[in-house]
């Protein structure tokens, strides 16, 4: 038996299948996984992710210490909720978390990490920040809810508290509104617009009742799985872990070299990957010929091991099998995946496969 | 509760066979099993022709989660797979029992049929592992 959140009860009255995920009981799907994923692509979906830890950062020293601590450079955090997606990286340049950071005000961040890693994100916050002068607040007293979809937003625009309704629905991407109980972000997980919304876990089951009254369909671990892996958005865990860091598991964009005084963790190991000319590389994989990819399959070309799938699945949009994966450089266009011990042809191309409600790459 | 058909049998792994009374059984997966799995997208299917043992994996069934054997119940020899699950997978969703029957053999022992589990037993077995 796992942890629960606050919204637990309500999964259970709308009959979800019931999984363990990260040490919590989460709901997989409420009946169809493809239905929920659709939802989300055509109208409106929403997701309960208060098993994802918020930790507040705040105090004199917080901006310097997130500076060291993470690959990103939270200094680019211009203007109060404006978001910053980042590694926190191992001396080795191997992934301990990666995490979306907000900036609140001068010397004041709200981190989201993942669930099954918030323990160790948190300890490891703490180790690395010793006697500096700021404080780390996990924030268990919370509950969040993502919505997503072309209409997620207009949706959730009435159910808004009125003071910040405005505000709310003149966000840019990558921002969010806060008003000290409530923080909504312009941000999700899905390749599609919405909001993720982070309040009082008390107050969670009124909005979810709501936001369902709303047309907005209750959608679970399932479909946000099949949603990122079509947006080509990075699972921890999978496509990256502790000792497979950021250069190749695509995300080298969300390295800050610059300024190049900045001494961040894993900046010099990282310092060599980066040059090594033999690095593996990140690509999305499109099967053309019959079955489903799954993650840790072999990638195959020329009937030889050239790479590994980090990350596999059944598109519900393309209607077909897509896939992140691992692979040697220098490779084709083409490529063999190992289902079931026989080579199936797919096509190496660059995520996403779908964004906005889009197919993004040539069927 | 999931649906289980009096007139099938049934294995501990969640196939039902239908005796179709020409010397060939049909298999597919039970109500109970497609809930499990959850939607189906794609299905590997065997070819006629092929000769299988009892408790061979004979077909696949891939789910958005997962890739799940199938086994025959008996030993014989595959006669056809279900053409329609080709371009319509979720057919074992909407119809586990009709159109989403995964393939057709003909058992080198039909009297061993007997052995298989009726609907009470594997009610039972399903009951457990809830």
């Amino acid at each position: 038996m796992g942890r629960q959140t606050p919204l637990f009860s309500e999964h259970e009255r709308l009959g979800a299948r019931i999984v363990p995920f990260g040490g919590w009981d989460m709901p997989l799907h409420y009946g169809s996984q493809i239905e929920e994923h659709h939802a989300v692509r055509r109208a409106a979906g929403m997701f309960d992710v208060s098993h994802m830890r918020p930790v507040d950062i705040e105090g004199e020293d917080a901006q310097t210490f997130l500076r060291r601590l993470l690959a990103n450079d939270v200094a680019k955090l211009q203007s109060p909720g404006k978001a910053l997606y980042s590694c926190m990286l191992n001396p080795a340049g191997g992934v301990v978390d990666d995490l979306i950071v907000y900036a609140r005000g001068p010397n004041r961040y709200r981190l989201v990490v993942n669930a099954a890693t918030a323990d160790n994100d948190i300890a490891w916050m703490r180790e690395h920040a010793r006697d500096a002068a700021l404080e780390i607040r996990p924030r268990d007293d919370l509950a969040m809810i993502a919505i997503q979809g072309p209409e997620a937003r207009s949706r959730t625009e009435p159910l808004l508290p009125e003071a910040m309704r405005a505000e709310a629905m003149r966000l840019e991407p990558f921002f969010a509104a806060d008003d000290e109980r409530w923080f909504v972000g312009r941000t999700g997980y899905t390749g599609e617009d919405g909001f993720e919304i982070m309040l009082p876990a008390e107050e969670a089951a009124d909005l979810w009742s709501a936001l369902a009254e709303a047309g907005i369909r209750p959608c679970g671990l399932g479909a946000r799985d099949t949603l990122r892996l079509e947006a080509g958005m990075n699972l921890y865990g999978q496509d990256m872990d502790d000792e497979i860091g950021p250069l190749e598991s695509g995300l080298g964009w969300t390295l800050a070299w610059a300024p190049e005084e900045r001494d961040f963790i894993g900046r010099e190991a990282l310092s060599k990957v980066r040059q090594d000319p033999n690095r593996r590389v990140f690509v999305g994989l499109l099967l053309t010929g019959r079955g489903v990819i799954r993650s840790h399959q072999k990638v195959l070309a020329e009937g030889r091991e050239v790479g590994e799938i980090t990350s596999g699945g059944f598109s519900p949009t393309l209607e077909r099998s897509i896939a992140l994966a691992r692979v040697q450089p220098g490779m084709g266009e083409t490529c063999e995946v190992e289902i079931r011990g026989k080579p199936v042809a797919a096509r190496i191309l660059k995520p996403p496969f779908v964004r906005h409600g889009r197919i993004r790459i040539d069927l | 509760m999931s649906d289980v058909p009096n007139d099938l049998k049934y294995s501990k792994t969640h196939e039902w066979v239908k005796d179709n009374g020409d010397g060939t059984l049909t298999v597919g997966i039970t109500d109970h099993a497609q809930e499990a799995l959850g939607d189906i997208v794609f299905v590997e299917a065997p070819e006629v022709g092929r000769k299988v043992g009892a408790g061979e994996a004979t077909a696949v069934v891939e789910s958005v989660k997962a890739a799940s054997d199938i086994y025959s119940p008996l030993a014989g020899e595959i006669v056809e797979a279900n053409a329609i699950l080709t371009d319509t997978p979720d057919a074992i969703n909407t119809s586990p029992y009709e159109d989403g029957w995964i393939f057709r053999f003909a058992p080198s022992d039909m009297s061993a049929l007997d052995a298989l589990l009726n609907a009470a037993a594997y009610e039972q077995v399903v009951e457990e592992e809830d």
